[in-house]
Parts: structure tokens; sequence; C-alpha cells
């Protein structure tokens, strides 16, 4: 089910939290909204699913093209995911499970052995066998988080909404979770929309990224659009390490290349201040001579560092192909 | 090989802290206690006994019952009230909210009983109102639970504000978009998350609202057999310079404070075995 986002204006007293953010969220898409801390990405994931109102008058949410604005986050049928799990401590792992179910209203209701199904069904999806007896207490911050992940879905969502899903996991856990996310989403399909400060999280796992700024959308598009073309230099900044030129161009480390400063086509000279060479690749830190000001970050093969016999201290070339100056 | 940390003193220093906290314990909370039971018996079970079983000690202890089965639940359900609005939203007074929560450990219980006596007594604001319709609160059992109630508010309030402040509100936002009805929210999320604390400030609500002495005195108007709590009987008792029967019904507030006391810890030990997971 596609989420439509229109015009949404949300302030707090007299702080602006979003500023008229529109939004399409295809059918079956994950959605990633990337964005530093305060730039209202977790506000707007809150709006759509109507734990939060948008100021009165601003815009609509539609799913599916049905106006929920005003309908509430209980009957908005969204499944939503905390960053800290939000388990209920003092239930089951399957009695968290089959909360949103015992929930309904006695003429929805499934039947016990049905919710008993269910819930077998879910802990399977979300490979948890057999955890069905214990407390959240007992369980790894990944296990609890698939376990959130398997609340939100039993009462058979329209759409998924994850609120810095692997926030709390450490590095391991969240690389295989994102993954493992990936091909969940892949098997199920469910229009998803999930709030990243993680650039690379946002990049690895979403068809449809939105970087987010002070309340505002700054960019929307594929990862691989928003990673080479970006729009403002703020994205540029936003979306991983990147050399910011003198005349206000943009040039990513990998895309420096290293040459000897007397060979042909070099752009800059510079004397190698910091060399760090870790399994196939290196990192160079050069200090542009002529007195310009601030290093140059640059990724090369260890191959060819070796090959140059590069080291501290030797002056070398760098040669900057097609750089960009963002709009 | 035995290793001390760094921050345990050594033995002697040890011995002497531990033996005046002992000490003090000992000077200020045990002897009073046992010195009400010793004089609550000096002159053998008979008086006892007697004192206890008086028609003026019966009524004092009914009294203090009524007033306490009254206002323990209205503040129980008026200390979650407070706690739910100034924990889980955020609105304009809220800071204010919480300092009245305080007031009534602010202000001296005289005060608090006076203040009923203005409001309501012959001469007061709604004096003439009230004596027009025949309704009586000032020397009545009204007065009594209004005083009571007043001192008392703060308890159930304030052992619940920092737990449901540390406890957030992600899962009863996570209950509501699971469809939950905001009674299912409570009854279901949030009261299992706090029923220890809950508990542990009714008991302490309870205790204070059968001991409570200044604010009820104002307002009881200390009619024996009538408007005397058992607090207000001991005193008028101890003022008749009957000692042992003063002494034999402050035994059953001993007795209160030592159950109290049981249950607290019992509650605690409980809270604690289910934080560390072994429940």
């Amino acid at each position: 089910m596609s989420i439509s986002i229109q015009s949404i204006h949300k302030t707090f007293g007299t702080y602006t939290a979003l500023d008229d953010i529109s939004l399409e969220v295809p059918d079956g898409s994950l959605t990633a909204l990337l964005g530093p801390s305060g730039s209202g990405k977790t506000t707007l994931l809150r709006i759509v699913a109507g734990l939060e109102m948008a100021d009165p008058g601003s815009g609509r949410i539609l799913f599916h093209g049905n106006d929920v604005s005003d309908v509430t986050a209980g009957k908005r049928g969204v499944g939503f995911v905390f960053q800290h799990y939000a388990l209920f401590p003092h239930m089951t792992i399957a009695q968290n499970i089959a909360f949103g179910l015992d929930v309904m209203p006695r003429e929805q209701r499934p039947k016990r052995a049905e919710i008993r199904e269910r819930v077998g069904e879910l802990l399977r999806l979300v490979r948890l066998e057999g955890l069905d007896k214990r407390r959240p207490n007992e369980l790894s911050g990944g296990q609890r988080q698939r376990v959130a992940l398997a609340r939100a879905l039993a009462i058979r969502p329209k759409v998924l909404l994850l609120d810095e899903p692997f926030g709390a996991l450490d590095a391991q856990v969240r690389k295989e979770l994102r993954r493992w996310l990936r091909q969940f989403h892949d098997e199920i399909n469910l229009t998803t929309l999930f709030v990243t400060h993680d650039q690379e999280e946002a990049l690895e796992l979403a068809d449809q990224v939105v970087v987010m700024r002070n309340a505002r959308i700054e960019q929307t598009g594929t990862p691989q659009d928003i990673y080479d073309e970006p729009r403002t230099s703020f994205v540029y900044e936003f979306l991983g390490e990147v050399n910011k030129l003198p005349d206000g161009r943009y040039i990513r480390p990998h895309e420096i290349e290293l040459r000897f400063a007397a060979e042909e086509g070099v752009d800059v000279t510079g004397r190698v201040s910091h060399l760090f060479v870790a399994g196939p690749f290196a990192r160079v830190s050069v200090s542009p001579e002529h007195g310009r000001r601030g290093e140059l970050e640059v990724w090369a093969s260890r191959d060819q560092v070796e090959e140059m016999a590069l080291a501290n201290g030797d002056v070398i070339g760098l040669h900057f192909p097609n750089v960009k100056k963002p709009g | 090989m035995h290793h001390r940390s760094s921050t345990t003193e050594s033995a002697p220093v040890r011995w002497l802290l531990i033996g005046l906290a002992l000490l003090a314990l000992s000077l200020f909370l045990l002897l009073p206690l046992l010195a009400v039971f010793v004089e609550a018996l000096r002159r053998g079970t008979d008086v006892f006994c007697a004192a206890l079983v008086s028609p003026s000690a019966l009524s004092a202890v009914r009294l203090t019952l009524t007033a306490a089965a009254v206002s323990v639940p209205l503040n129980t359900v008026f200390g979650l009230a407070a706690a739910w609005a100034v924990t889980k939203h955020q609105f304009r007074g809220r800071a204010l909210l919480l300092s009245l929560i305080d007031l009534p450990f602010a202000v001296s219980p005289v005060i608090a009983g006076l203040v009923w006596v203005l409001l309501f007594g012959a001469k007061g604001w709604f004096g003439p109102w009230l004596a027009d319709h025949d309704i009586r609160i000032i020397f009545e059992l009204p007065g009594i639970i209004l005083a009571t109630v007043f001192v008392t508010f703060p308890f159930v309030a304030r052992e619940l504000i920092p737990l449901m402040e540390a406890q957030g509100n992600d899962q009863e936002l996570a209950a509501v978009t699971l469809g939950a009805s905001g009674w299912q929210m409570f009854r279901r999320i949030t009261l299992p998350n706090i029923k220890w604390g809950l508990l542990y400030g009714v008991l302490l609500c309870n205790a204070r609202a059968m001991g409570e002495f200044g604010a009820v005195s104002v307002v009881s108007g200390h009619i024996r057999g009538k408007t005397n709590t058992l607090p207000l009987h001991i005193e008028v008792l101890y003022n008749e310079y009957q000692f042992s029967a003063a002494f034999a019904c402050a035994t059953l507030l001993g007795l209160l404070a030592l159950l109290t006391l049981g249950l607290k810890s019992a509650v605690e030990q409980f809270t604690h075995q289910r934080a560390s997971g072994r429940i």
C-alpha cells in the first residue's frame, strides 16, 4: 500500500519540526528517512503512524489514496517498531507477539488456536522458533528487535514503520540484521518506511532514500542517485567522507587519483602526512603545498601505494577527474 | 586470597561506623518502640486489654479505619491520575502541578487542618451556606476524611512519578499502534509495570492515613467516642494521666508501623528479584 505525504507542517511551540513536507512512498518499497538528529525524520514517521498529529489544517497523509489524517494510530493499521524495542517485559515472547490480536474486540478476535498458530508462524518468519516462552530480558538485542518486528506484523499491518530499528545494537549485529531485513522485506513485500541517521544503512538497505535536514527534505532518490548526484553540499557531506575543494567543489576520497608529482594531469601536489594500510585498501592524507589549508583524504589500493613506494613525507601529485559542484 | 576493594575502610573504622549507626538506631528508633510496649504492659494484661476494648477505644479504631478506607483508595486514584498526567504528557503548568503535589509535604499539618476550618467551619467561607443546608463537615467524619486525604495525597504520586518517568511511554505507544484501547493499555501495560511501586505507595499512604495527628486534630473537635481517631484518643488518654491505657492504644499504631515496614521490605525484596530477572 502506497503512502502519500502531502505538505505536512509540524511545530512544537516555536520550534518547527517539519516544514512543508511532501513525499511519495511507492507500494512495496523500502524507503529510508535519512538525516542528522533534529532533522525531523522521527517526527515525520510518528505523524505517518498517527502517534503525533500534524499541525491543524496543514496537510494530509494518504494510505493507498485514502485520507488517514484523522484516523487514530490504533485504527491506521500500521506496524511500528521502536529503537529500544518497547517489548512488554512482564509478558512472554509469545504473549508479546499475540498482544495486537488479544486486544481486538471480541467479534474480530481470532480464536485462541488461531492466535497460537499465527504466533508460531511469525516466530518462524523472524527465525526465533522455540523462544515463545522466554521473557524479553532473556533475549539479546537483535532477538528483541526481531520480536518487536513480529509483534508489529501480527496485526497484518498495511505499512511497516521502523524508528532507528538498529540504533541500539552493536556494529556486528547491526550489519547482520540489516541484510536480514532487506531479504525479509523482499519476501513479504510490505511498504516500509524507516528512520536512520546512518548513511551506510540507508544506502545499503533502501530502494528510495529521503535526505532530511532542518525540518525539510533536501533530496529524494535512489541510493545511486543520491550518492552520485548529490544536489546540495549538505547531502554531499552527509553521505560519507568527502573533500571540499577551496572553490566549493566536492570530491570523494576514492575519486582522487594518486600520481607522481612530475606526472601529467596533476591538479595539486602535496606531502603525505599520514598513511594507513588495512587489507587491500590504503588511506592517504595529503597536505597540499602552496599554502592551501586542510588535508585531502585519498582512498587508494594497497597495490598502488606499494608500487609507488609511498611513505610519510613524500611529495606526490593528485588528479581530480570530473569534479562536481553541487547546485 | 581475599582482596579488599579500595573503597572499603579498614576493619576498626568499619566497626566504629557500624557501631555508631546501630547505637543511633537503637537510641532513636528501637528504644521508643520498646518503651511503648513496656509502658503498655506495666500494669498487667488486664489493664492492657481493658484499654483496647473500651467503647471509646473501639470507636476510635473504627473511625481511623473508616478514614483510611476512604482516603487511601481516593489517593490511589488521585496519585495514579497525577503521575500519569505529569509523566506521559507535556503541557503548560506541568511544573506547577509537580510542585502542588508536594504541597502537603511542605505545609505544616496544622495549617492543612486550619484551611478546612477556614473553608467549611461555622465562621468559614462556606460555613453559613453549609449550615443552611444542614451539611456538617468540620467536627464530623467528612472533615477528618478531608484532612487525611490532603495530608496523604503525595505518597502514591511521589512513588509513581520517578518510576513512570524512567519507563518512558514507548510501551504504551506500542500498545496503541497495536490497537489497544486506553483502558486496555492501562490495565495490561502500565499497571503491571508499576504495580509494586503502586503497592509501596499505598502502604506508606495507609500508614500515614492511620497515624495522622495534626491536621485531623484541628478538624475533629475531640469528641470522645465520636470524632476521636486513634492518635487523638491516645492523646486524650495521656492528658488524663491514663498512661497505661494510652500506651496500650499506642501499641496498635506501633504494630501497624511494624506491619507496614514488614510488607514494605517484602515488596522491595520482590521487586529487586524481579529486576534481576530471578522471577
